[in-house]
């Protein structure tokens, strides 16, 4: 295996099992960066993140520093900071990792924006199934107060921070910004109109922060390296490393984090191992299940969030599903969409009725019953549902049919004229394959489908 | 009869306490959490105590309730079995490894509860661990890399009274113990 040189930021920690706990995180130095910025003023250390040119990594890419700088300082109102870790993207799991190996080094990061927004009490929204991590998280909370480094004085500094952790319990939606305040308040998750954006009005109409977990784990670095030393890293509007959740068919699955702007052939070749038993690449998502997915062409394509547009798809979470030459688009595609329709939170027409309505048509055509005008049904259901809905949800919806529809429509025009999945030789097309088969998974769904 | 007893009264206040005044409905998650660690799941009766705790109606607790799949308005499983089969594991064969969780723990077609009240299995989305493919959550602990045989070796040891160990972390001995954790009880004790 030939490893090329990494960048480790975030990650750096991760062989060393004692940075779980803060005595071992502090002796690692840890809470420096927190130290730093508690010498600074809070201005100063938003134009720092600012000068990082940090982007948030929840999905959308947008500048930290700016972000934080929009949060007023005005209205008389408390100013909260909330932690996004309800990380449900299909395919992303580097928040989870981070804070199973090293939780302090998130908590600091929400310390630093805290401080720099003036915030009094910042939340952690956890992921309801994440029931160890939020565990872990919820000890570390405990040796940071036991520390005094939350309380009534972050370390020594007079300004006080108090942290609490509050559990989701199941919901996609919870991860959008606004659906989660909504349910830290008490409320159904489901998304509000924007604006007034959550800097301005947020948890109970106060000005509020929300970042992402990794955004976060990226800051204190920033604080004690600078913010020169971090822009040099990964490419000029992309500076950085990101943590990319590789998973599928490929021989080492996990978290790698690389310069923003390597190239996908890098990470799968030289860390993930390559495709699973040397088969050949089919499809990639460069950002999880709601990215639009890519194919083979596109293996030397620099994976930030410019060359990924520039591609005609996102960067999103960074979460990249590998799927090999024997797996079937269809099938995937359908799988992702019903992930959607099972998760829409029901508020708008086009996603709740949209999503049912082209799972419906993929488990027909998966299963062998599609019918020719499917198709340009398919594309049309897209057009109706992107950028029609209330939320971004039902736009991650339409990314797995209709960039497969794009890359890989004569398989979808086999599985109609065969009456089978090519792959499985399910259907009524035939049994023509080698037998075993998955498609059983659909079969409740499959009369109903037909209708 | 209440469904809390005095001390779980006591720990219902205290975690209402961690929300700031007049910002007390903001404990409705961890409340309901809290209500399903001792009945099992929720009831009429759970609702209700959680919109006396917070001076809210039944309607408006349920109406919340039933929006989170991990707050459970139905029978439900002394353990609850979640197999992923998201597209990172399905491409793991976790489809074949769902079939067997459901087949072992004896849940007839359609239903996701078996007769002999033991097992709540059902198919879940991405658990947030796609790197070990395919998942299975048992009463939120995770197990990693499963096959269809060892998922039928967990249903089987579930069944005879023990607690298989997770890939990481501790598990809960149930489900109750597990929304006991959830609900932030052990911390406030
Ligand atoms: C349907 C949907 C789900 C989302 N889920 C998450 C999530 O699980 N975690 C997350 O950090 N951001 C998620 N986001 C993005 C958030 O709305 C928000 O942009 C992000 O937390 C901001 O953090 P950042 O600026 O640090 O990236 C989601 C967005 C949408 C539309
Ligand atoms: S787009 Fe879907 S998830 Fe978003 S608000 Fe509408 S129904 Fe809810
Ligand atoms: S797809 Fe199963 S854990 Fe992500």
């Amino acid at each position: 295996m030939n490893e090329t040189p990494t960048t480790r930021i975030v990650t750096a920690n991760w062989d060393d099992p004692n940075v779980v706990g803060i005595d071992g995180y502090l002796a690692a130095g840890g809470y420096e960066g927190l130290r730093a910025a508690l010498a600074m003023t809070p201005d100063e250390v938003i134009d720092l993140v600012k000068t990082s040119g940090l982007r948030g990594r929840g999905g959308a890419g947008f500048p930290t520093g700016v972000k934080w700088s929009f949060v007023p300082q005005d209205t008389g109102k408390p100013t909260y900071v909330v932690a996004n870790f309800d990380e449900s993207e299909p395919g992303t799991f580097n928040n989870r990792e981070i804070i199973e190996r090293e939780p302090h080094r998130f908590l600091e990061g929400m310390a630093i924006a805290a401080y720099a927004v003036r915030s009094h009490l910042a939340f952690v929204y956890c992921r309801g199934e994440f029931l160890w991590p939020g565990e872990i998280l919820d000890a570390a909370i405990r040796e940071a107060y036991a520390k005094e480094v939350f309380g009534a004085s972050v370390l020594g500094s007079g300004f006080a921070l108090e942290v609490v952790l509050h559990r989701g319990a199941g919901a996609y939606i919870c991860g959008e910004e606004t659906a989660l305040l909504s349910s830290l308040e008490g409320y159904r998750g489901q998304p509000r109109l924007r604006p007034p954006f959550p800097a301005v009005e947020g948890l109970y109409a106060s000005p509020t922060l929300i970042n992402n977990v990794e955004t976060l784990a990226t800051v204190p670095s920033i604080l004690t390296r600078g913010p020169e030393w971090f822009a040099r890293i990964g490419t000029e509007k992309s500076p950085g490393t990101k943590i990319f959740s590789v998973s599928g068919k490929v021989e080492r699955p996990g978290n790698y984090e690389l310069p923003l702007g390597t190239p996908l052939r890098t990470l799968l070749e030289d860390h993930a191992g390559g495709v699973l038993g040397g088969r050949r690449l089919k499809a990639w998502t460069p950002g999880g299940s709601s990215t639009p997915m890519l194919t083979e062409e596109h293996l030397d394509v620099g994976l930030d969030f410019e060359s990924i547009t520039a591609a005609g798809s996102l960067l999103g979470t960074g979460a990249i599903m590998v799927m090999d030459e024997t797996d079937c688009i269809v099938e995937a595609a359908r799988r992702l969409v019903q992930f959607y329709a099972h998760e829409s939170c029901g508020k708008c027409t086009p996603c709740r009725e949209g999503t049912w309505w082209v799972s419906r048509v993929l488990g027909r055509i998966e299963q062998g019953y599609g019918r020719s005008e499917d198709l340009p049904l398919l594309d049309e259901l897209g057009e109706n549902i992107l950028f029609k809905a209330f939320c971004a949800l039902a736009d991650g919806a339409v990314s797995p049919f209709q960039s497969t529809l794009k890359y890989f429509r004569d398989e979808y025009e086999a599985h109609i004229a065969e009456r089978r999945c090519p792959f499985t030789g399910i259907g009524p097309g035939g049994q023509t394959s080698t037998g075993s088969s998955d498609a059983t998974a659909n079969d409740a769904g499959l009369t109903e489908a037909l209708t | 009869m209440a469904v809390l007893s005095d001390g779980g009264r006591e720990t219902a206040e205290a975690i209402i306490a961690r929300y700031p005044a007049g910002r007390e409905r903001s404990a409705l998650l961890p409340l309901l959490y809290l209500m399903q660690s001792v009945e099992g799941r929720l009831t009429r009766d759970g609702l209700r105590e959680v919109g006396e705790l917070l001076g809210i109606t039944t309607a408006e607790v349920e109406a919340v309730a039933s929006f989170y799949t991990m707050l459970r308005l139905r029978p439900t499983g002394t353990h609850v079995v979640s197999v992923c089969t998201n597209l990172s594991c399905a491409l793991r064969g976790a489809n074949e490894v769902f079939e067997a969780a459901h087949d072992a723990a004896g849940v007839e077609q359609g239903e996701d509860t078996s007769p002999d009240g033991e097992f709540t299995v059902h198919e879940e989305e991405c658990l947030g661990a796609c790197d070990a493919a395919p998942v299975v959550q048992v009463d939120f602990a995770n197990h990693d890399r499963l096959t269809p045989e060892r998922v039928v070796e967990l249903v089987e040891a579930l069944r005879a009274g023990e607690v298989p160990t997770p890939s990481r972390g501790r598990a809960p001995k149930d489900f109750r113990e597990a929304s006991r954790i959830l609900a932030g009880a052990e911390e406030t004790t």
